[in-house]
């Protein structure tokens, strides 16, 4: 029996394809391609193209904007520091209680050392963002904004043009890390007023350890990694070609594959999402059902805790994961579902699906047709559940 | 995922004598759904013999916390209430061949739940009764007498080891200074009985709380799972023609409707607000406003809504009964 894989936002299968292209580039192309002769040159020509893949996948003015980085985490950290050494009469930052830990805890820190003063914008209980909160934390104070395009958990999207827009009426920088949208929803920078997106290579069916980072012409900008000219010396250090052309090769079938995750993978999605919620009693959808990646899909099943729910799945051969505490080193749920005040009795027991183009119906067969039995076998077990079920009677621990 | 054992797992998969036990005269509760885990053990014991006839569990938890409460009825059953009071929660992980240490408190709430279940039979009120002020951990509602139990019981002597075995201090950390004076008193106390050596004796300002709550928030890496190549894509039907607007609002009334006898028996009602894309506001009122049940009553509305739409839908109460 397979496994059936739906975690991809954890990270993704690497596309037999960008295997292919990027294989040569550890063996005959290991040329450096900042060196002049031959073995370079043809290295530098594949790391050109490669950019001017990822320049169309993300509708980019030019192919100079983007910066290749070692991942997410290090272009969410390049964006936000530059930021704040680039505009040096501003010391404050716009963000959300609901990103990555890549923004976040790089926050919290620039906040301990007293070297900014940071904003966390709330979301409603669909993990939407407070607009009006956000419109008011805005000044010329102000230095960066850096909102997610997409919520890793959930699946909410942010409207993020438009928040760029209110972003730079305040003369602000705006960056957005972009991890889970890009390839997922058409994505225009050149028609936007974002400044600065991060991607992931890992997450698009590009191998771990390369990303990028957009940084539109003009927007000012202070490299994180200093040394060589690489990258028109914004990110010293000599390119990670093979990942590199694999980035490239990546974005292009991203952008071939663009439909098919809007329709198909969407299409499965739903089906998933439409049939546990029809099947499974006490069980809601955590994020915004009107703005959502089409490949994500959080269900909370109350009365339980998730760690259960995925030793089964596993059991079962199926790979998902759980804004549960249990399964992490934390005690407590997500921040993410925290923030969205998703009631204790369901956050604990939040699982999340992520589909991409390698899933088939029958992946999603499998998970609706086990989950009802072990969500039935585990609410058995739990002292709420009967309570909540049969008598109506609040359950009275003694540690209450 | 964590590293469990295989009896850990058998445990969680296969769990030995959970339900409910309608004979019970012996019941002990902890823990709260706040907190991630509660366990609720139910004994049968024979007045006159004093025996554990019988003993079912019912946990919400994880893995662990199923596995330990099951263990526990195992423990137990056969032994008199004196025998049974001698088990402790490391007896407990060591039936399970041990636990991650960061799961040792799920071995601590099935010693508390049986210390209470067993003051329960015998008239007694058990001792944490939360009087004003024992409270140490708000977040996961912890008191004095559990955290001073499980250092002398299981020789503690740093506060990590106290957020392992009770979850205090794993979340706000907050309490980490009552925490820190708890501990230093008890290990004084293990040293003067001669338990403890003086030199590992815990003492106030020997730990940094910003580190251990970064720890604390340090995600383990996951256990691999084999992934073998997919099955090339088969064509799926594409999804059923949509309905209209209007179309959509109707069916959604007509659902409404259908259930708007059941909620009035019961002295409620509910009305249709607005629909938002796939978002249908509705306002429950009468006796569903307040009641226990509303969470119950809006899965109903939404699984008949998703049956009839064909898609997902997600219903969200407003109005007075909105937060």
């Amino acid at each position: 029996m397979n496994a059936v894989y739906l975690d991809n936002n954890a990270t993704t299968r690497v596309d037999p394809l960008v295997v292919e292209a990027m294989l040569p580039f550890f063996s005959e192309q290991f040329g450096n391609p900042s060196s002049i002769h031959s073995f370079g040159a043809s290295v530098g020509a594949a790391v050109k193209t490669a950019r001017a893949q990822l320049q169309s996948l993300l509708g980019a003015a030019h192919d100079h904007e983007i910066i290749y980085t070692s991942g997410g985490t290090e272009a969410d950290n390049t964006a936000i520091l530059s930021a704040l050494e680039a505009l040096p009469d501003r010391n404050e930052i716009v963000t959300s209680k609901v990103e990555h830990p890549a923004v976040l805890a790089l926050c919290q820190h620039l906040e301990k050392i007293g070297r900014a003063k940071v904003h966390y914008i709330g979301v409603d209980a669909l993990g939407r963002i407070d607009i009006e909160a956000y419109r008011a934390a805005l000044s010329d104070k102000v230095a960066v904004v850096s909102l997610m395009w997409a919520n890793n958990e959930t699946g909410t999207i942010f409207p993020i043009e438009g928040l760029a827009d209110l972003a730079k009426e305040h003369g602000a920088l705006f960056h957005t890390d972009a991890v889970q949208a890009v390839g997922k929803v058409p994505i225009s920078l050149k028609d936007s007023a974002i400044d600065m997106l991060s991607l992931s290579g890992h997450k698009l069916h590009a191998p771990k350890g390369i990303g990028a980072l957009y940084v539109k012409r003009g927007a000012r900008f202070k490299p994180l990694l200093r040394g060589g000219h690489q990258e028109r010396g914004r990110r010293a250090g000599t390119e990670n070609t093979p990942g590199v052309v694999a980035l490239g090769k990546a974005a292009e079938l991203a952008a071939l594959h663009m439909a098919d995750e809007q329709t198909r993978v969407k299409g499965l999605r739903d089906r998933l999402e439409g049939a546990l919620l029809q099947r499974i009693p006490n069980c809601f959808v955590n994020g915004d059902l009107n703005d959502r990646l089409p490949n994500t899909c959080n269900i909370a099943f109350e009365y339980v805790e998730g760690e259960g729910i995925l030793l089964h799945l596993t059991r079962a051969g199926i790979a998902a994961s759980s804004g549960s505490a249990c399964t992490s080193g934390s005690l407590e749920p997500s921040h993410v579902l925290r923030a969205m005040n998703i009631p204790f009795t369901a956050a604990h027991g939040s699982i999340r699906f992520s589909l991409s183009r390698d899933n088939v119906p029958e992946d999603v067969d499998r998970v609706i047709e086990v989950m009802p039995g072990i969500l039935e076998k585990l609410r058995e077990l739990s002292p709420f559940w009967s309570n909540a079920d049969k008598s109506g009677k609040e359950f009275k621990p003694v540690y209450a | 995922m964590w590293d469990y054992t295989d009896k850990v797992k058998d445990y969680f998969f296969n769990p030995k004598n959970a339900g409910v036990l309608s004979e019970a005269n012996a019941v002990g509760e902890v823990g709260a759904i706040a907190c991630g885990d509660a366990l609720k053990l139910m004994l049968n014991v024979d007045p006159t013999t004093q025996i554990i006839l019988d003993a079912k569990f019912q946990t919400f938890g994880c893995g662990s916390a199923i596995a330990s409460s099951s263990a526990l009825t195992e423990l137990v059953i056969g032994k008199t209430l004196d025998e049974a009071l001698k088990i402790t929660n490391q007896d407990i992980a060591d039936f399970l061949g041990g636990l991650p240490p960061e799961k040792m408190h799920c071995s601590v709430m099935g010693y508390e739940a049986l210390q209470s279940a067993v003051a329960n039979f015998r008239g007694e009120v058990w001792k944490d009764d939360h009087e004003e002020g024992a409270l140490v951990c708000k977040c996961f509602g912890v008191d004095e007498g559990m955290i001073e139990r499980a250092i002398k019981m299981n020789k503690l002597t740093s506060v990590e080891q106290v957020t392992d075995y009770t979850k205090a201090g794993g979340g706000c950390l907050t309490c980490f200074d009552k925490l820190e004076e708890i501990l230093s008193r008890a290990n004084a106390e293990l040293v003067a009985e001669g338990i403890l050596a003086d030199h590992e004796a815990y003492r106030v300002g020997a730990a940094d709380p910003k580190k251990l709550k970064e720890k604390a928030k340090a995600a383990k890496a996951q256990a691999p799972i084999e992934i073998s190549p997919l099955k090339p894509s088969s064509p799926i039907p594409p999804p059923s023609a949509g309905l209209t607007n209007l179309q959509r609002i109707r069916l959604i009334e007509e659902v409404i409707e259908e259930l708007r006898p059941y909620l009035r028996k019961d002295g409620g009602d509910c009305e249709l607000v607005d629909v938002d894309g796939s978002n249908v506001l509705v306002n429950l009122s009468g006796a569903c406003v307040g009641c226990q049940m509303s969470s119950v009553t809006i899965s109903g509305i939404q699984e008949r809504l998703i049956a009839k739409l064909g898609t997902t839908v997600r219903v969200v109460p407003v109005g007075r009964n909105a937060h």
